[in-house]
């Protein structure tokens, strides 16, 4: 089992609390990293700001990628994620409470790996969250390393 | 060739005053020549007659006398009248005559005895008059007198008067040609004019161009009657454009108020589809978990009020849902193609019976359905009243649903039947009220959205849904896809 961390984008702490409690709940292991909003998010990602240092060679094993967020948008956080070299093949689960079309279309057109509405019902957000981190964590093979890049530490 | 009508009107004119004018004219010489010429004959005749007279009576001793030499003295007194040019006196019976006369010796040959009984007489021919005067000596004839004469003077007369009249002709041709071409300006420049107006106006579309032109006569009346019309017309296009301008500033602030309306709704539903649903989840999420964790520490009514906390989060999750499909279908762009209406009650049906594997119910489809729809909105249509009708069927044992169409009926309008609980149809008119319920939640769950969505569906096609039915004897929803032909 891959043991790369889980990066939970959430600014809602109730959201937070039930999502961190499903995948609990469905046995998946991996530790959970929590971003409260999108620039928190990319920071980790990238290694800058509060996470500077943070080598951004190591990817999430999935970002659980919240769309209505503060400072940054999710969807906003999901262009500068493909444009950035390091985090262009990471894979990225759009988890959230609506299924506007212009939203999945948005996403699936910036290259969002998945789009899964969080289910009101507590029972099915567990089998949601079940099957995602098996997915993600078991059966998902993810890219090897990240593509070289100049002047970036590796 | 070009006719009369081919002409100009300007041409007419002067043609007709010229035409008039000149056969006037002409008519006037010829008879003034006529005239002339018979008068001038007249006269000739007189002269001579009276010539013949006087030697006829000078001529009674010679004749009687058988004197040649008196005689041809007499008729040397013809000397001085010009136009004769031969005379003789023949006695009676005779041929030869007793004297002759000749201006010039060839005439004298023409001149013939006269036959019969002598009587006076003046003889025109083609270029000669001859005059015969008997002599009479006591009651009886004595002899013949016979002038002639030629008419060389009245043709030199006639030419002279045919020079005259032509140079008249002539004359009066160009001044009347200058005449009628000043009188004709006077009616043919106010009709150019209007004209050439009339052609600009019909041409450049320039109402503001008046025709000029006074007087009291029919072309000042036409120019005036003219130039009303003109009024007339830029009036009404004034007003006209007036109109449409005034229209189109009004649909331009509709239409920026509908965009503005819409685009309040849509940030309103995504804002409704984002937020209204994060608290729902929290509450049945903790209580779940309240549930599940800590169940152990309720008794059964803390654990029922729990399950009632869930199952009024679902029913407002089902809410929002319903809500967020209705604003959805008023936004989406209508897109009309040909749908096969009965396949696509085939797929309704599958995924109705699969969600809910363990009911048995008969579904019945009419093949060849077709309709002229956006298939989106039609397939969200036929889930609703199928899955109505699947789901008010709940309850009788065998439960059959038709989906066909009328055809003989009102605009072959499609209908969805079944044999479920029915409806009283006295409150036929609140079934396509938003959440508007004629069943309880317990014998029939529901939000009361999905009429309002079918009739929203079927209004923005142009059409008409409608409903017949009786408690507990199933009901029958009827719709329309097209606007009334």
């Amino acid at each position: 089992m891959n043991e790369r961390p889980i990066l939970l984008v959430e600014d809602n702490a109730d959201d937070l609390e039930l999502t961190t409690l499903a995948l609990a709940e469905a046995n998946i292991t991996n530790p959970v990293v929590v971003a409260t909003n999108g620039v928190e998010a990319l920071d980790y990602l990238l290694g800058t700001g509060a996470h500077a240092g943070r080598d951004a060679a190591e990817q999430p094993v999935v970002v659980l990628l919240d769309i209505k967020l503060p400072l940054l948008s999710g969807i906003d956080v999901l262009r500068r994620m493909r444009e950035d070299e390091r985090t262009r093949r990471t894979p990225v689960v759009m988890l959230t409470s609506s299924k506007e079309q212009v939203d999945i279309a948005a996403t699936y057109d910036l290259g969002a790996n998945s789009y899964v509405q969080k289910p009101v019902d507590f029972e099915n957000f567990v089998v949601a969250a079940r099957q995602l981190g098996l997915y993600w964590t078991v059966l998902n093979q993810p890219a090897e390393g990240v593509p070289p890049r100049t002047g970036s530490p590796r | 060739m070009r006719g009369f009508g081919g002409l100009t009107i300007r041409r007419k004119l002067t043609s007709i005053s010229m035409l008039s004018s000149m056969t006037a004219l002409v008519s006037a010489s010829i008879v003034f020549l006529a005239y002339d010429a018979r008068t001038f004959r007249e006269r000739m005749a007189a002269r001579l007659a009276t010539e013949a007279e006087i030697i006829s009576f000078n001529s009674v001793t010679p004749l009687l006398f058988h004197d040649g030499e008196a005689a041809t003295k007499t008729l040397g007194g013809l000397q001085a009248e010009t136009a004769v040019r031969a005379a003789a006196i023949f006695p009676p019976g005779g041929d030869e005559p007793l004297a002759t006369y000749t201006r010039d010796p060839a005439a004298g040959a023409a001149l013939a005895a006269p036959r019969g009984t002598p009587r006076s007489a003046a003889l025109f021919e083609a270029d000669r008059l001859t005059v015969l005067q008997p002599v009479q000596f006591e009651g009886r004839s004595i002899g013949t007198v016979v002038i002639t004469a030629d008419l060389r003077e009245l043709r030199a007369r006639q030419r002279r008067y045919g020079g005259i009249v032509l140079v008249v002709l002539a004359a009066s041709f160009l001044l009347a040609m200058g005449l009628s071409r000043t009188v004709e300006r006077t009616i043919s420049g106010p009709l150019l004019e209007l004209a050439v107006v009339a052609n600009r106006v019909s041409m450049g579309k320039d109402y503001s161009v008046r025709a000029s032109g006074e007087g009291k006569d029919e072309m000042g009346v036409l120019v005036t009657t003219f130039n009303q019309m003109l009024d007339q017309i830029q009036k009404q296009t004034l007003e006209l454009e007036q109109a449409r301008s005034e229209l189109e500033r009004r649909v331009d602030a509709r239409t920026r108020e509908l965009a503005t309306a819409n685009k309040e709704l849509e940030a309103f539903s995504y804002s409704v589809s984002h937020d209204l649903r994060a608290p729902l989840r929290a509450i049945d999420g903790f209580s779940k978990v309240l549930l599940v964790n800590y169940g152990a520490a309720l008794d059964d009514r803390g654990r029922h009020f729990l399950d009632r906390v869930r199952a009024a989060t679902r029913r407002m999750s089902e809410l929002i849902d319903d809500l967020l499909g209705l604003a959805r279908v008023g936004r989406k762009d209508l897109v009309r193609r040909e749908v096969d209406v009965s396949a696509l009650a085939g797929r309704v049906a599958a995924e109705l019976a699969r969600r809910d594997a363990h009911r048995a119910v008969r579904v019945e489809i009419t093949d060849g359905l077709c309709a002229h729809a956006d298939p989106q909105l039609l397939t969200i249509v036929l889930e609703n009243l199928m899955g109505n009708a699947w789901k008010f069927t709940g309850k009788v044992p065998a439960a059959c649903i038709e989906v066909s169409q009328d055809r003989n009926g009102a605009r072959g309008a499609f209908y969805v039947r079944d044999n479920g609980a029915g409806f009283d149809m006295a409150y036929a008119d609140k079934l396509f009220g938003a959440f508007q319920r004629l069943h309880l939640d317990s014998d029939f769950e529901g939000t009361g959205i999905g009429l309002v969505t079918v009739q929203r569906i079927v209004t923005r096609h142009g059409g008409q849904v409608w409903a017949e039915g009786a408690v507990g004897k199933g009901a029958t929803f009827y719709f329309t896809l097209e606007p009334k032909a």
